[in-house]
């Protein structure tokens, strides 16, 4: 395992978290306890085991590829927390 | 007190006409009113629409007699806030939703409604999903029935206390690491977390979507396999779901475990085990062993590294699904003079402290240079984990343990240690990880103390018939289901 050495800031502006300084090192303390107890994994031997994403794997679920009724315009914007004009209204995202 | 008695009890009297929907409901909307104020179980609840559902109900009875095929008709059944229950609201105890109403309904809540159930209120919980008390709810903390300066356990601790203060006659939970089973254990009733894909997904708000699973909170064994055979089936929307038939859960309570082999997995014996949970759960062997049951000791080497599994998996599962709350299509926003801006300061301002914690060590765990150390051998530990309960379930035919390493605690007592309450999931995560089915049962109460204890019994996939079978055999022999908090 690596050392249980977390850079806050970083991996919270990776997660798009805006963090208050106090919050920011209140994490720091718990995070490194926390990563030092999962620490404990690197004493297994995992050497040829396969990882399980899932525990009951099922593969190449599909369904035919037919037209079917979904959420309703309307409905996909009735929680919007601003919009116009049947469209999301979202910060300008090109100059 | 008609919200005192089980599914089974009031469903045969409704039958009869004995009662009517509209007051079985309203000895919930009473009991509602009575206690709510102090146990804080409900986020909130429509009680008119609750009643036109109930008169619905009636009429529908009235029209056409009791009908076998919809076993939920005019049964209050009420729901974690965690699934979309179309045009109620949907806040996952998070603020981060705002005035969120469901477009929708999940198909739990279809197939309840199939089934005749009235769907009502909102139960409280940790903010989505994530905790073991319900302390993290950003809209208060829940009461344990029991004693109110207790939590009632989490995530589903709404769930469990309604059930327990006879809120409602039966209610929905999730359980990601024990968040149905452990509330229930504290709580003193019962839960139930089915084997991974047994029920649809769809409509429930993502947290760990490998380990997530739906299940029924109930005032005894028979109503938890009446609710998982009207839950359970194939779901074309949830590609997880699984085919496999439905049994008539109920019919398989025969009583009858003779010859049945019970594995005692012998690392479950903890330091931080309470003596009085582990007398209770000696007591409830010994209870199997009389009713003809072969008791015998299992190895489940892996079991030490289940919490650090968990929380590597789990959180890293989380950052992912929870990257969908940006602030740009549902829910609170926070402005920001560009899209990164709005997010992190939407989210910052949305999330608490423990989904902010789980978030950013899933992201980090999933980053670049970290993955493989962390992640990736975490996904094979969980392949050892499993393999444990696969080679024992050759052995034996299901595994008890206790729920939980102690009784409710106080309010307040873990809430500033994370990793304590971490801990403290240590029995029901393993379940999760190896995707099997578990049930916890009441099993006995402190002395003093008076708080319930919880029988955990976990099962192969699939395993749900033979789970409640013992779970009802156990039941059926003591009469720990049957005690009543002193909440008045």
């Amino acid at each position: 395992m690596v050392s249980a050495n977390i850079d806050v800031a970083y991996v919270a502006q990776l997660a798009r978290i805006h963090l208050q300084p106090d919050e920011k090192q209140k994490l720091e303390s718990q995070l490194a306890q926390i990563l030092e107890y999962v620490e404990k994994l690197g004493a297994l031997d995992v050497s040829g085991m396969e990882p399980t994403a899932h525990a009951v794997p099922l593969v190449n679920i599909a369904r035919p590829d037919d037209l079917q009724p979904s959420l309703a315009h309307e409905d996909a914007l009735r929680n919007a927390p601003r919009q116009a004009g049947g469209l999301f209204i979202v910060p300008k995202i090109v100059e | 007190m008609l919200n005192q008695h089980t599914i089974s009890d009031l469903t045969r009297r409704l039958a009869q006409r004995e009662i009517s929907a509209r007051e079985i409901t309203q000895s919930c909307l009473d009991r509602i009113q009575q206690v709510d104020g102090r146990v804080r179980a409900y986020l909130s609840h429509d009680p008119a629409d609750a009643l036109a559902q109930a008169d619905a109900a009636d009429q529908t009875i009235a029209r056409e007699g009791w009908n076998e095929a919809r076993p939920l008709m005019g049964i209050p059944v009420a729901i974690k806030d965690v699934l979309a229950v179309r045009n109620h609201p949907l806040n996952c105890a998070s603020k981060i939703l705002g005035n969120y109403i469901s477009p929708y309904d999940a198909t739990a809540i279809e197939k309840l409604r199939a089934a005749g159930a009235i769907i009502h209120g909102r139960l409280n919980m940790d903010e989505f999903a994530m905790g073991s008390s319900t302390e993290n709810s950003a809209f208060g903390t829940t009461r344990n029935p029991w004693d109110l300066a207790r939590i009632p356990g989490g995530s589903s601790g709404g769930s469990a206390a309604a059930v327990a203060a006879d809120e409602c006659i039966a209610s929905i939970g999730t359980d990601t690491g024990g968040s149905i089973r452990q509330p229930a254990a504290l709580c003193g009733c019962v839960g139930l977390k089915p084997t991974y894909g047994r029920i649809s997904r769809f409509g429930l708000v993502a947290f760990a979507s490998s380990l997530d699973q739906i299940g029924p909170i109930t005032k005894d064994v028979r109503d938890a396999a009446l609710m998982l055979k009207v839950l359970s089936g194939k779901d074309s929307r949830d590609s997880t779901s699984l085919p496999d038939p439905v049994p008539d859960y109920p019919a398989t309570l025969s009583g009858n475990i003779k010859g049945l082999k019970v594995g005692l997995p012998r690392e479950y014996l903890v330091p931080g085990l309470d003596s009085e949970v582990k007398k209770s759960v000696d007591a409830a062997v010994q209870k199997l062993v009389g009713l003809g049951a072969d008791v015998c000791e299992v190895s489940l080497p892996h079991t030490d590294y289940a919490v650090a599994t968990y929380y590597i998996i789990a959180t890293a599962e989380a950052s992912a699904n929870l990257a969908r709350f940006d602030g740009i299509r549902y829910g609170m926003r926070v402005d920001g003079n560009d899209p990164a801006e709005l997010y992190s300061r939407t989210r910052g301002a949305g999330f608490g402290p423990e989904v902010k914690r789980r978030i950013i060590l899933g992201t980090y765990v999933l980053s670049s240079g970290y993955y493989d150390a962390y992640y990736l051998r975490a996904q094979k530990v969980r392949t050892l984990i499993r393999n444990d309960f696969l080679n024992a379930f050759e052995k034996v035919d299901v595994l008890v343990t206790p729920t939980t390493p102690t009784a409710a605690f106080k309010v307040g007592e873990k809430a500033e240690n994370p990793l304590q309450m971490y801990l403290s999931d240590i029995f029901t995560i393993s379940c999760n990880l190896a995707g099997i089915c578990g049930i916890s049962v009441p099993c006995g109460f402190t002395s003093p103390g008076n708080l319930p204890i919880g029988l955990q019994i976990l099962g192969p996939p699939m395993g749900e018939s033979t789970l409640l079978r013992v779970a009802h055999a156990y039941e059926q022999s003591t009469d720990w289901h049957k005690a009543k908090p002193p909440l008045q």
